[in-house]
């Protein structure tokens, strides 16, 4: 019989300070999915990294915004959908760097973005004109 | 909440060794850069970095290791990484830091490399 699937969703005040309660959240998401501790990690971190950059960066710090985190859980995978409705940004590739290109990425939010390409299998931006951006990023399960 | 972050300083043979604790995230990222900034700022550039008790970090906190390290080198300091676990390791590893970082297994080892300039990289 097929697996149902399952939603799960978490919406917090856009601050640093709540990214805890996201990585807490993820990890019991990847708990239920039956991840290892190693795993659990990586994707608290995936989640972690493009929450920060929309706090950081699409919405420029201010805390009267909102993250919108959904986790969808189904037998082959885990999606998980990071809506802002802040500035849009542009991915770009992901190349192997120098200390230097490193050290500058890491004041635009490059450095988690590559983070987040090496863990999830797959990592997709929409930007909705004037409504929002979206950033689903998919972690298949090994069965 | 897993949040709590503390960074402890003392010294040992004139390296200054900053113990973390926790959770290190854009959140707390600044603590610690504070805390490196305060050193290189008063001309001690020999840091040890114990990360026994450092359960997890993001691009936050691997950014100020990346920011002040040629600073560091360049006055003749280094910044070494003592007793990462594995789970925390995997992170460091993913943008490369074992090429770039004297990583080592504990405090002792990274006070042993400061006193016979062992394992700085290029």
């Amino acid at each position: 019989m097929a697996e149902l699937e399952k939603t799960f969703a978490l919406h917090v005040p856009s601050s640093t300070e709540n990214l805890a309660m996201i990585r807490d959240f993820v990890s019991k998401i990847g708990a239920m999915a039956g991840l290892d501790e190693r795993e659990v990690m990586k994707l608290e971190l995936a989640v972690d990294e493009a929450c920060a950059n929309v706090i950081e960066h699409a919405y420029g710090m201010d805390n009267s915004k909102e993250v919108k985190v959904r986790a969808v859980l189904d037998a082959d995978k885990i999606q998980i959908d990071i809506v802002d409705t802040g500035q849009s940004f542009n991915p770009g590739g992901v190349r192997q760097l120098n200390l230097e290109e490193l050290v500058a990425q890491r004041k635009n939010g490059g450095l988690g973005l590559r983070l987040i390409k090496s863990i999830m299998d797959d990592v997709h931006y929409q930007i909705v004109p004037g409504e929002k951006n979206e950033l689903r990023m998919i972690k298949r399960l090994k069965r | 909440m897993p949040n709590a972050f503390t960074v402890l300083r003392s010294e040992q043979n004139r390296v200054v060794v900053l113990t973390l604790d926790g959770y290190l995230d854009a959140h707390t990222a600044p603590q610690f850069e504070k805390a490196i900034q305060d050193e290189h700022a008063g001309g001690r550039n020999q840091i040890a970095v114990d990360c026994q008790h450092l359960t997890y970090i993001s691009s936050a906190g691997l950014g100020v290791f990346m920011s002040f390290i040629e600073e560091i080198r360049a006055a003749g300091g280094d910044i070494k990484l003592a007793g990462i676990v594995p789970k925390v390791y995997q992170v460091f590893e993913v943008l490369g830091f074992p090429a770039l970082f004297d990583i080592v297994d504990d405090v002792p080892t990274a006070l042993h490399h400061f006193a016979e300039g062992i394992g700085t990289p290029e």
